[in-house]
């Protein structure tokens, strides 16, 4: 079988969701940390047309965008399924994994805003955050897959695991605890998970870069 | 592969038509109900919960939304008649990467057209043709409503000739709704995003 490459970046939560889904099907891969200020010329030539990690690289074949990836891995290793076989329950998944990925822009805008539009943000964050909450496909079980990760913890997971980096930085709550008792929970069961524990990035790192970007971002916005 | 199947949609929703493209593509029989978005039917807001929009497709009672999820689903669903996407997995990733580019990227950018004048709309304009390059390198839609043409065969050769087979497919002539029609809808919702945003 071709060898499996992936381009990837440790702060990034996208290319963390591909990581896990490595993990979980016990895929073997070439892990390419790229140093996003000077991105390699392979990734480029990989991903013309965001040039953005992750991108997955099996044999000469490049694939881009997390959760096109992870269907990928899912279709061609069809070990520790990620999706189940039930073609509506397989909708069902789908509509949330398209859910989560419509509405997480909110989360990391809130991180890179300040004011009426961050205050937007949070509240479309927050928004996102009740509707998971109260009609999420994770009602009386571990995780959203049941008792085992699926493509919708992984999904879910490369945004709920980077919001309290987020909320630090920016000074912005949008994760309130005691309205949303199944997601914490499910927070909890899904970061003590060995897989997602061992591969996570080290909080302190995380806020340290996060809080380095965000204001490198915020005083060249408003010094024009 | 029996079971009922009604479909909740509107004649001038993109989304909506999709769907009918490809059920009728596979020559399913199904059921059509018009919804009137000012006045949606109870069985479309319990359908969909928490989008409370069309398309939803309904399979045997069972519902399902988002217009690509549907797709994925009929086509998992019905393997008789043309596959709507490929077999081999590398084939289907590219159709997936692209169906996101063309939604997020494209159609969003389209539809900002619509809803903006003046400076905000060059912009929306400016992003349209960017978008339009990258599917030249790796849609005749709002050109009558805002006098502008975006389709340029000398431009967008093969953007062009693509959307140019696929209008010509029987298939697509026999559902795509009256220009006129279209035109007029658009218009509408073009005046009331202005005012709303002037308001």
């Amino acid at each position: 079988m071709d060898g499996v490459k992936l381009h990837a970046f440790w702060a990034s939560p996208f290319s963390a969701r591909v990581i896990w889904a490595l993990k979980i099907k016990g895929i073997p891969f070439e892990h390419i940390e790229e140093d996003l200020p000077n991105k390699s010329a392979l990734l480029l030539q990989y991903n013309p047309v965001h040039k953005k990690i992750p991108v997955l690289v099996h044999g000469p074949r490049p694939v881009c965008e997390s959760m096109v990836i992870v269907e990928y891995l899912e279709e061609t290793w069809p070990q520790h399924p990620l999706l189940p076989t039930d073609p509506h329950k397989r909708a069902v998944a789908r509509f949330w994994v398209k859910f989560i990925e419509d509405k997480s822009p909110n989360v990391w805008m809130v991180y890179r805003t300040v004011g009426e539009e961050q205050e937007k943000a949070r509240r479309d964050s927050s928004e996102m955050l009740s509707i998971l909450e109260e009609h999420g496909p994770n009602k009386g079980k571990k995780f959203f897959g049941g008792d085992s990760i699926n493509i919708v913890d992984i999904a879910f997971g490369g945004v709920a695991l980077w919001m309290g980096a987020m909320e630090e930085v920016s000074g912005c709550k949008m994760f309130d605890a005691a309205k949303l008792p199944r997601l914490n929970a499910w927070i909890a069961n899904f970061k003590s998970s060995p897989v997602i524990a061992e591969n996570l990035p080290d909080r302190g790192k995380l806020c340290d870069h996060l809080a380095r970007l965000r204001e490198k971002r915020l005083s060249s916005s408003t010094s024009k | 592969m029996a079971g009922r199947v009604v479909l909740h949609g509107m004649w001038a929703s993109p989304y909506s038509k999709r769907v009918e493209l490809a059920l009728k593509a596979k020559g399913i029989e199904y059921e059509f109900v018009e919804e009137d978005l000012t006045n949606k039917s109870e069985a479309l807001l319990r359908f969909n919960p928490v989008h409370k929009k069309v398309p939803v497709l309904v399979h045997d009672g069972k519902p399902i939304a988002e217009s690509l999820v549907i797709i994925e689903y009929i086509d998992e669903t019905w393997k008789e008649g043309p596959p709507l996407l490929p077999q081999d997995p590398y084939e289907r990733a590219k159709v997936r990467f692209w169906a996101g580019f063309l939604q997020q990227q494209l159609f969003e950018a389209v539809f900002s057209v619509i809803k903006t004048d003046g400076e905000a709309q060059a912009k929306a304009v400016k992003e349209v043709h960017e978008k339009l390059k990258v599917l030249e390198e790796g849609i005749k839609v709002h050109e009558e409503v805002l006098g502008m043409k975006f389709l340029d065969p000398e431009k967008y050769p093969r953007v062009t000739s693509w959307v140019k087979a696929l209008t010509e497919l029987p298939l697509v002539k026999e559902a795509t709704p009256p220009s006129e029609k279209l035109v007029g809808l658009l218009q509408f919702l073009r005046a009331r995003a202005l005012e709303s945003a002037a308001a």
